[in-house]
């Protein structure tokens, strides 16, 4: 497991300029970005996933290079394989949970159908227990349906890497403490590397090796998560 | 009993083709302004909803100027054997005009009202920018679109001075129910413009309760909001 990381991106919100100037290199598979809102943890994993794109810098991840400024590769999101659970978990309203589930596997200009669940998904369709509400749409669920609902969508076109942006943040105390054990769990089975952003300490001690801290668009140093 | 079945059918005819120009051309136009960024795009939707607040008289002259015989699209047709003025396809024509702004702005609003993110979801998902806007961004756009295609049905319906200027009141061919309601009140025929009236009403309420029923409601999944 390796990643490389090295993001420089100049943004203007208004009169406000923020410089966004990341750069960390890690060994290990289980890596959190920790720092308030506003310190660029996002935009960093918007770069890594191909949502934006930086003035400069490079992205590689187990040895695939997903962005080189100099060699003038970015590939396109469609093509880096990399799975981002958003904050709000952004399932799509209109489709049922099973739509959901099987929307990266069915390629082509129509939605997946209502019944038919591809084999790939049914895996984590079963592993989250999602059986009884296959037929619903997003709104009809709970929070942490929807987020496991997010999840078997992300990991059924089996990603290479998982990027998970403030994933418990949305949840309240004590189902937060139920999905941290659940992710942790689901971290010791899945061999791929995973980068979570988060504030919350908890978080990032028990789901991740090394912590790197980011504040003001830039890293200021790392630690293990244990001594966080 | 006089025969109000003629102007009932060719009004229909020529509502709904203009319906589904403007709400093609309409939906197309919109969605491009919604993505596009740039100043010029207020002056370009204020421009193509001048149709809406200019009297049709006035527009129904426009396009005589451009589509008459003297005209330089009228010049050209006119070589292919094509003569739009005074025939059911010149009413089609003007309709679709005064009623393409209510489309356009409806589906703008309903375009810009999807939150990017789900198309980003989409993006890291593997789905290409095309399906995309198939799968994901026209069906969360979908009611506010219909909304405006149905307005602009009942728009395209009631049309009277532009398609007067432009098709002309030729009984049997281009004379629809607006016009035949006039016609017959001129006339003194108060029996006929009674029942010319009743039917138009009944027309639009009609097709007014049968859009609402057949459309799927979104709005409790807490997108597209219009209500119809």
């Amino acid at each position: 497991m390796n990643m490389q990381v090295q993001i420089r991106r100049r943004l203007m919100a208004g009169e406000r300029e923020f410089v966004l100037d990341v750069e960390f290199e890690s060994a290990q598979s289980r890596v959190a970005l920790f720092g308030p809102s506003g310190s660029g943890k996002t935009l960093t994993v918007q770069a890594i996933a191909g949502l934006m794109r930086p003035d400069g810098g490079r992205i590689v991840l187990n040895g695939r290079t997903l962005f080189d400024s100099e060699a003038g590769i970015c590939l396109a999101p469609q093509e880096r394989r990399v799975a981002y659970l958003f904050q709000d978990y952004g399932l799509f309203p209109h489709l049922t949970v099973a739509q959901n589930i099987s929307f990266g596997l069915k390629h082509g200009w129509r939605n997946p159908r209502r019944r038919d669940v591809p084999d790939a998904a049914r895996r984590w369709v079963e592993a989250f227990e999602l059986d009884s509400v296959m037929q619903n749409y997003p709104f009809e669920i709970s929070g942490g349906q929807k987020q496991r609902v997010a999840l078997a969508r992300a990991l059924a076109i089996e990603p290479d890497a998982l990027l998970l942006d403030e994933p418990l943040a949305a949840l309240d105390v004590a189902l937060r403490k139920k999905l941290r054990a659940e992710l942790a769990a689901l971290q010791q089975r899945l061999d791929i590397p995973m980068i979570l952003i988060t504030h919350d300490p908890e978080d990032a001690r028990e789901l991740a090796e090394q912590v790197y801290l980011i504040r003001d668009g830039s890293i200021t140093g790392t630690v293990p998560a244990h001594s966080l | 009993m006089p025969d109000f079945t003629v102007p009932l059918f060719l009004s229909l005819k020529v509502a709904g083709l203009a319906t589904f120009f403007a709400g093609i051309l309409g939906a197309g136009a919109a969605f491009a302004l919604s993505r596009w960024r740039s100043r010029w795009c207020d002056v370009v939707d204020s421009f193509l909803t001048l149709p809406l607040v200019l009297p049709p008289t006035v527009m129904g002259y426009y396009l005589l100027i451009l589509l008459g015989r003297r005209g330089w699209l009228g010049q050209w047709l006119a070589h292919w054997g094509i003569e739009l003025v005074f025939s059911w396809q010149g009413a089609v024509i003007a309709a679709s005009v005064v009623a393409f702004p209510l489309v356009l702005k409806s589906a703008r609003a309903a375009f810009q009202d999807v939150d990017a993110q789900f198309e980003n979801a989409a993006r890291v998902l593997g789905i290409g920018e095309v399906a995309i806007f198939f799968r994901v961004v026209l069906p969360l756009a979908s009611r506010g679109i219909f909304a405006g295609v149905l307005l602009a049905f009942a728009r395209a319906l009631g049309e009277f001075g532009a398609t007067l200027m432009v098709a002309g009141n030729i009984p049997g061919r281009t004379q629809t129910l607006s016009i035949a309601i006039y016609q017959a009140v001129q006339a003194g025929d108060d029996g006929l413009a009674n029942i010319l009236v009743l039917i138009t009403s009944a027309t639009c309420i009609v097709a007014l309760m049968l859009a609402s029923r057949l459309w799927p409601d979104y709005s409790h999944r807490g997108r597209s909001r219009v209500r119809l």
